[in-house]
């Protein structure tokens, strides 16, 4: 089969972006609709032109490396799948595809399709962890958990930190994201010293990298990757006006990740706090 | 806490369901219209009666109202300038389209609610009803109300003005719990059901009101 | 060269906690004088860095992805493996290590693989603590189950994603270092070099592959956590940015490089299709546990799966392992289903495959179970091949998998080169020739959270806390050689992609150095390779230039190290004259095919000391000595 491509080029950050076509005349049902960039992109190399610009690593739906948004939807048509997993069966002969970056203020962008999602990491540096170090854990069975608690915590923690539900909200919110840990920690009872004060920096975070706010549109969890439902946030929701509306306002010092991307060049490790609402 | 993105959905959730409150309220207090004319004019002189508490009412409806409205506007503001550049192409999968334009919606429900004010409450659109009064030396109020829906255009801007409002309250009612996390997923079927039982009865009633008249099943007693 | 293992004294089963008793201690108060560079944040590079900034080190991070969280090790399914015995089936670290030694075939070092089995035990308890949710039972206790090459369900898991859910606990613990300014955390931040000056290591040169800048960074120790080099036999199941560079740069640094050919060929992949594909699909082997493996028995039978009745089915496993099954390990079930195949009895496109059915497993449990246990695995291949896997058996085949070679370390995990720690994958210590399922999770966690923390001190408290100025003389240098190196590749602007050269090595390593290895085909691959080689440094297209992102430009410096890579990788395989684990030499088999080693002559870790451009490696041999065990034929009968 044979398909047209609408692809977003841009050098950098800094220059203007556009759409160009291609033209992928040999196509493969079978194969993996990154494999047919890579045909395309093994072609503009081979004569010298720069390829597109796209992040892969797993191809196995489990590293939430892989980020397009086909024909307008984040991940492409199939639904449950990262865009490594999407096949070019679900094409026609003769498809027009669209192929662009996921868009978001909180998601720079860094050329063609690759986007920086730092935002994620400095949202879990915040508070998407259990405060404990290495070693003087108790035995792993004088916890019983629920199996039911354990599922449903699982079911959150599935998230791959793909982005996806930002890309698919129209408010570019992470509410889906920040919503998968706070709950799948905040559910276990490993999760509970900590489970207010990690709604509350987390969202805090979350609300200073610019990510929109939820308007219960739900586009996240039709296009997220793990089928990550909207349940759980309201489960944030809940916990997180809980921890407002319960917990002293205390500033805990040592917690809070720094806004912005941190450079490569010259980190401090001092860096300046983020204050915490 | 209401500079949190959560707190401010919170706070529109909450601004929202006093509103709804309010709407039901308005709505049975009107749907007195069908016992006749002195039904619902001493409704109105009750109202008119209890001046702390009518006020008392106004103003809290106007501060939920101004929030509402407020929060609304803001939040759109903020979560377009968080996608600064949009997609060429953009599908979407499952928000509703009553989700898609609660703005929208919510625009012209306020453009309705001050139409609506102007109209029956400070009488400025057909200042003669202010004058009227009934048998009993009442303020008339059923007879500016067929008066009034004896009118197409007001009509059928009206029953439009409520098809909005089902429409807005059709993605608002499960949103509300969705919001402040009243979920869970024995009692989710209820809210769903809520989300649809409510919107319908608000519509239907506040919609039989004006087309009832109109179509001379109510206020025949009032003169052309 | 020197090659002192350093393993302490006295009864095995006391080395390490004598050691933890004995080793030196740097002060609270001193470490964060002392700065660690780590590189790379899989399992190991995540747990160490968190561990050595909780401890007070200072501590900074590279990853050349966009986030800590995409190491490769987020794409383990199975589990891993803790002598926890909860399952009361006999289980203990004695079982443990025996299991892991003899499946790696008695090539491993004995005390560092003891000790591997004993901190297992910490390694459950710690994810438990931070929120691992593992696999439970109605009860609430921890639910296992078992893996290749073992007789006990020792095999903690959470779904099919357990290698997620791990690497997701130890980048959290990471993370809220960072948060806390413990830890800086450079991304997109790739290494492409190592310092070496007054022959230690001092610190890396990295380039940002965002901006394209080549930066020095400097420290007291480097650990390199890069994981394997799979990727050099171009299709395998590695992500596609795993590589070799970090340690294959080390290793032209001076550090020793152990075992090249000793790599993993893991048996139950998705088979190949088309020449369009980058990368294999693995599908765990948890579903050997269930799932019944079998081609028809006449080769000329090409009936659908469906079609062929029992009697004309070779559950080929079952019946030339019957104590093992299906579970037999890697090594011996990649072979096996070679063996077949070869025998023109494979199913599916090209004959390169065998069926692994659960119509059994589904009639015995019901559907409903196996979906439980196996439900995203099935839908992974389904997604892939188009097929269901409920209805029809799925198929398989080996494919590159795992790297048990890796650079040389002794007991505290530090290469010969002072100061060069190395840790997990890229690491050879811990899994002799082959390695068992579900043990690859356990050695990065226990390398990261409880080796390193106290193996880091014995080098540290010998050395004053001070590093190298970054304009130094050797950071200078070799900067400079990484710009000339990056330069060349830009400046070739040949006919050929990077990666139609990588697919042509890959074929070629596949052929001859792959399940099956001679003599004779390996001096054909070493004869191949330095073609290949002149071809890339002649003939490659790589388009842009050095200073923005610039993808064909990373892959490209990452496939001229393979190209020198394979090259080591054929030389040890062809130097180790016998058969033993993933290392299987044609010319030693028993009467049944089985691999036969020469414990006589080859009872020894192949150490590789780079000698200079153009020269062939010198060979170091660090002698396996076994102070419990007796190394025995290696059966799963």
């Amino acid at each position: 089969m044979r398909v047209t491509l609408h692809v977003w080029r841009q050098k950098n950050a800094r220059s203007e972006g556009k759409l160009v076509t291609y033209q992928v005349p040999q196509v493969d049902p079978d194969m993996s609709f990154l494999e047919m960039l890579d045909v395309l992109n093994e072609e503009l190399v081979g004569k010298g032109e720069e390829p597109i610009a796209f992040d892969y690593d797993c191809r196995e739906g489990i590293c939430g490396t892989c980020s397009l948004v086909i024909n307008g939807r984040p991940h492409g048509p199939e639904g449950g799948a990262a865009t490594c997993q999407v096949y070019m069966r679900n094409f026609h002969d003769g498809d027009e595809i669209y192929i662009e970056p996921w868009r978001a203020r909180a998601f720079p962008l860094i050329k063609d399709l690759v986007v920086d999602r730092s935002a994620f990491d400095r949202v879990i540096q915040a508070g998407g962890f259990v405060s404990v170090n290495t070693g003087g854990t108790p035995d792993g069975n004088t916890l019983p958990i629920a199996k039911t608690t354990q599922e449903k915590a699982m079911d959150a923690a599935a998230c791959i930190g793909c982005g996806a539900c930002v890309a698919a909200c129209p408010n570019a919110s992470a509410m889906l994201f920040v919503a998968a840990k706070v709950s799948h920690l905040g559910l276990l009872p490993q999760g509970q010293p900590e489970r207010a004060r990690r709604a509350r920096k987390m969202v805090a975070q979350m609300d200073a990298e610019g990510f929109g706010n939820c308007s219960n549109y739900f586009e996240c969890e039709a296009a997220c990757p793990k089928e990550i439902s909207v349940e759980f946030i309201a489960w944030m929701n809940r916990d997180y006006l809980k921890a407002r509306l319960t917990e002293p306002d205390t500033v805990t010092p040592g917690m809070g990740a720094k806004v912005g991307p941190s450079p490569v060049a010259g980190h401090d490790a001092t860096a300046k706090k983020h204050p915490v609402a | 806490m209401f500079r949190s993105s959560i707190g401010r959905k919170a706070l529109m959730a909450v601004t929202g369901f006093g509103l709804l409150g309010y709407v039901i309220v308005h709505m049975i207090g009107n749907l007195q219209v069908y016992q006749g004319p002195d039904a619902l004019n001493a409704y109105a002189k009750m109202l008119k009666g209890m001046a702390t508490l009518l006020w008392g009412a106004r103003l809290t409806l106007l501060v939920l109202f101004a929030a509402h409205v407020y929060l609304g506007v803001a939040l759109y503001r903020e979560n377009r300038a968080a996608r600064p550049i949009g997609y060429v192409r953009f599908q979407y999968e499952q928000a509703s389209v009553a989700t898609r334009t609660m703005l929208l919606s919510g625009l012209v429900i306020l453009a309705f609610v001050i139409f609506h004010l102007l109209h029956f409450t400070f009488a400025a659109v057909q200042p003669e009803y202010a004058e009227w009064k009934d048998p009993a030396g009442r303020p008339d109020v059923y007879a500016m109300v067929v008066h009034g829906f004896r009118n197409p255009v007001i009509t059928t801007s009206y029953v439009v003005a409520q098809l909005f409002l089902g429409l807005h309250l059709y993605h608002a009612v499960p949103s509300m719990f969705q919001s402040v996390g009243l979920k869970h997923p024995r009692y989710n079927p209820l809210i769903r059901t809520l989300g649809v039982v409510i919107p319908l009865v608000i519509v239907a009633g506040n919609v039989s009101m004006p087309l009832s008249i109109l179509f001379g099943i109510v206020g025949t007693s009032v003169g052309g | 060269m020197e090659l002192d293992a350093k393993v302490p004294g006295g009864p095995l089963e006391t080395k390490w906690e004598r050691y933890r008793s004995d080793v030196k201690l740097v002060s609270p108060g001193n470490k964060r004088k002392y700065k660690v560079l780590i590189v790379g944040t899989g399992l190991a590079g995540a747990a160490a860095a968190a561990t050595l900034a909780e401890l007070g080190y200072g501590v900074e991070v590279f990853t050349f992805h966009d986030s800590p969280r995409r190491a490769h090790s987020i794409a383990a399914q199975g589990g891993i493996n803790a002598a926890k015995n909860y399952q009361n089936d006999g289980d203990s670290v004695w079982r443990l290590f025996y299991d892991t030694l003899k499946g790696g075939d008695f090539r491993s070092r004995e005390a560092n693989v003891y000790r591997l089995a004993e901190v297992s035990l910490n390694i459950i308890d710690q994810c438990v603590a931070q929120g691992v949710p593992f696999a439970r039972e109605y009860g609430g206790l921890l639910a296992n189950r078992s893996f290749g090459g073992a007789q006990v369900s020792r095999t903690f898991y959470c779904r099919g994603q357990t290698g997620q859910q791990l690497l997701l606990g130890a980048y959290q613990a990471l993370s809220r270092q960072v948060g806390e300014g413990r830890i800086a955390l450079h991304t997109y931040a790739e290494m492409l070099d190592l310092i070496v000056d007054d022959r230690k290591a001092q610190g890396i040169v990295v380039r940002d592959l965002r901006t394209g800048a080549i930066r020095s960074y400097t420290g007291d120790a480097v650990i390199l956590a890069t994981g394997g080099y799979s990727n050099v036999f171009y299709l395998s199941t590695n992500a596609a940015g795993c590589n070799v560079t970090a340690t294959f740069r080390a290793y032209k640094r001076g550090a020793a490089f152990a075992n090249p050919c000793y790599t993993q060929i893991h048996p139950t992949c998705i088979p190949v299709r088309g020449d369009y594909q980058k990368k294999l699909t693995l599908m765990s082997e948890s579903l050997r546990n269930d799932g019944r493996v079998w081609v028809p028995k006449e080769s000329a039978d090409r009936r659908p799966p469906d079609q062929v009745p029992d009697p004309d089915r070779d559950y080929y496993l079952e019946r030339m392992y019957p104590s093992y099954g299906n579970l037999a390990p890697r090594d011996i079930a990649s072979r096996a289903a070679k063996k077949v195949c070869d025998e023109g009895r494979g199913v599916g496109e090209g004959g390169r495959g065998v069926y692994l059915d659960f119509q059994d497993a589904m009639a015995r449990a019901g559907e409903a179970v196996i979906r439980e246990k196996y439900g995203n695995l099935f839908d992974m291949y389904h997604e892939i091949t188009g097929e269901d896997p409920y209805r029809v058996p799925m198929r398989i085949y080996p494919a590159p998998h795992y790297t048990m070679g890796g650079l040389w370390v002794d007991y505290n995990l530090m290469s010969n080169l002072p100061g060069l720690f190395v840790l997990g994958e890229a690491n050879f210590s811990d899994h002799g020739a082959n390695r068992l399922g579900a043990s690859a999770l356990m050695q990065g966690l226990a390398d990261g959270y409880f080796i390193i923390s106290y193996t880091i001190g014995s080098y540290l408290a010998t050395k004053k806390a001070g590093r190298l100025a970054a304009d130094a003389a050797a950071c200078r240098q070799t900067e400079q050689e990484v710009k000339q190196r990056i330069s060349r590749i830009l400046s070739i602007k040949g006919k050929r992609t990077a990666t139609s050269i990588h697919h042509e090595l890959g074929k070629l390593l596949w052929d001859r150095c792959g399940m099956a290895r001679n003599e004779q085909g390996l001096k054909k691959a070493l004869q191949g390779i330095p073609a290949l080689r002149e071809e890339f440094w002649h003939n490659v297209s790589v388009p842009g230039d050095g200073d923005d992102l610039n993808q064909a430009l990373e892959y490209a410096g990452r496939v001229a190290d393979y190209l020198e890579f394979a090259e080591l990788l054929c030389l040890d395989a062809l130097t180790r004259n016998e058969s033993c684990g993933g290392h299987f030499r044609e010319e030693h088999q028993t009467l049944e095919g089985e691999a036969r080693r020469d414990d006589e002559q080859y009872s020894f870790v192949s150490a590789w000391e780079y000698a200079g451009p153009d020269k062939s490696p010198a060979l170091n041999k660090e002698p396996l000595r076994f102070q419990r065990v007796h190394p025995s034929e290696r059966s799963y009968k």
